[in-house]
């Protein structure tokens, strides 16, 4: 048997106790669709959604966009990539927007960044509070410059309303990357990241094909963006609604006992 | 008339004046001011203090080389978070002495490196975004060569963004749009022309003021019509900037950025 052990072929054959079956937990870093997270987060019946008005248009003209977006359009329960309105958290009136990585990946393009700007506005004129929970792959390619400059242009209601003294919450779910990690994403006064999810500004193929080698598995998960101080905290999903709700309690005064 | 793909390769040209070429040309005086005060001193990102046709001003950009061994040196132009971070602090620097902000802009965009990312690269291009909307002295940026996604704009949200004649500015690289969206790098060449990325495209739409001329083969050719044209419209603009209060200034830039973005209303 020991001798066994030594033989060079045992290395790599040393039996392995079968792992027993887990009846798998819920994934924190599955991706959830807006009705659902919705549900979870706002108190019952209380989401209002606002901007539902705005609609996606195709200014370079890009073949099949519209139908493209008619589609997802059929396809999910959402009008686009972002969802907003207000609702109550934990009994406290707030801003909400809720991105859907089932809608070209979340990604941003005029419509997402008018509806986001909208909010921070109303936000700002109305004291609220805002919480939004981002999801995207980053800008929106089919929308060429516009979508870029939907960066520049949440990034400004963001910070007005920031210098209105107000609270902003951001919400980093899987996968919250380029220019949406690049601009709103990265600009919320308190920062929550669900476990495990995929956080960060270049994407990974990108990396590896600039630095020619593999990356470990943990890059730009959201333990990684913990570790080097850009988030403030790591939340279960379980728990991201009590910890939002603690967070507002705490930006609103006195507190009714 | 040149296509939108011979522009790109125009502005790509090694041989176009860099950020050290429009500072000698267009500004007096420079002095270069290094490090973001928190890691380093990023080399594809210079700025310092310079004179423009009399006035003080801050001068930032990105760099890229006119060789190889230069373009090693400045990563392709390539800026590191800690290049946005010194940007920033010369930006907020120049708003405390009431200087106006130049930005000269040619970078195939932010780098995507390991560091860079552990850094945060993109907190600090969202930090920028959030803090130059705020400044309230004149900013005026100008799109060299490439204008390259976040990595470009980090450096332009301004009160004016021009853009040179064969410059080009985009969402991401004509590669990267033909390798997302139709899974086929090879096709640069057609993403190029359905981007609308060329100076003319982005007048149009209202997203840059102004185009600077350049030589019909582009302005490596011959600088000198580049760097005049470019120095008496930054000296007309900040004139025009400068009888502005610290609010109009901060204002007229939110209204403008506001303004981007095509969708129906019902």
């Amino acid at each position: 048997m020991l001798r066994n052990m030594f033989k060079k072929t045992r290395y790599a054959t040393i039996p392995v106790k079968p792992s027993p079956v887990i009846p798998k937990a819920p994934d924190d870093s599955e991706r959830l669709d807006t009705a659902s997270r919705l549900k979870q987060i706002c108190d019952v019946n209380t989401f209002r959604p606002m901007f539902e008005n705005i609609k996606t248009c195709n200014p370079l003209n890009f073949e099949g966009y519209e139908e493209k977006i008619a589609a997802l359009q059929e396809k999910t329960s959402v009008t686009e990539g972002v969802t907003t309105g207000v609702c109550k958290i934990g009994g406290i009136r707030t801003c909400i927007a809720v991105m859907d990585s089932n809608f070209l990946m979340g990604s941003m393009g005029s419509v997402v960044g008018e509806r986001l700007f909208r909010l921070f506005e109303y936000a700002t004129e109305n004291k609220l509070s805002v919480v939004v929970f981002c999801a995207s792959g980053g800008a929106r390619m089919h929308e060429g410059i516009f979508s870029l400059m939907q960066m520049a242009k949440v990034s400004a209601a963001v910070q007005k309303h920031s210098q209105a003294g107000l609270l902003y919450i951001s919400v980093l779910t899987d996968p919250t990357t380029g220019g949406v990690t690049a601009s709103f994403a990265m600009l919320g006064d308190i920062i929550i990241a669900e476990p495990n999810v995929l956080v960060g500004f270049a994407g990974r193929r990108v990396i590896e094909s600039t630095i020619n080698e593999q990356l470990p598995d943990d890059f730009q998960k959201s333990e990684f963006l913990l570790k080097h101080g850009f988030i403030d905290l790591i939340c279960k999903r379980s728990e991201i609604k009590n910890t939002i709700s603690k967070i507002l309690k705490f930006h609103t005064g006195v507190i009714e006992s | 008339m040149k296509s939108p793909y011979e522009k790109m390769m125009i502005a790509r040209n090694i041989a176009r004046p860099n950020f050290y070429s429009f500072v000698k040309a267009v500004f007096d005086d420079f002095l270069e001011l290094h490090g973001d005060r928190y890691y380093g001193d990023d080399s594809a990102i210079a700025g310092g203090l310079a004179h423009l046709e009399g006035r003080s001003v801050t001068v930032i950009g990105t760099v890229k080389g006119n060789s190889t061994n230069e373009n090693i040196q400045r990563n392709f132009g390539m800026p590191s978070p800690e290049g946005y971070r010194k940007a920033l602090r010369l930006m907020q620097q120049a708003e405390k002495f009431k200087r106006p902000v130049i930005c000269l802009i040619d970078t195939p965009g932010a780098y995507p490196g390991v560091g860079a990312e552990k850094r945060g690269q993109a907190e600090a291009i969202a930090k920028n975004l959030y803090h130059m909307m705020s400044i309230k002295t004149p900013a005026i940026s100008v799109i060299t060569g490439e204008g390259g996604s976040g990595g470009a704009l980090a450096l332009a949200v301004s009160n004016k963004v021009y853009m040179l004649e064969n410059a080009v500015y985009s969402v991401i690289s004509a590669n990267g749009f033909a390798s997302i969206l139709w899974k086929d790098a090879k096709r640069e060449k057609e993403a190029a022309e359905i981007m609308k990325m060329t100076a003319g495209d982005l007048l149009g739409f209202g997203v840059i003021d102004k185009i600077i001329p350049e030589h019909p083969e582009g302005a490596h050719v011959s600088p000198h019509i580049t760097f005049e044209a470019l120095k008496k419209e930054l000296s007309e603009d900040l004139e025009e900037l400068s009888r502005l209060t610290p609010d109009e200034i901060y204002r007229s830039k939110y209204d403008k950025f506001r303004s981007f973005g095509i969708y129906e209303e019902y």
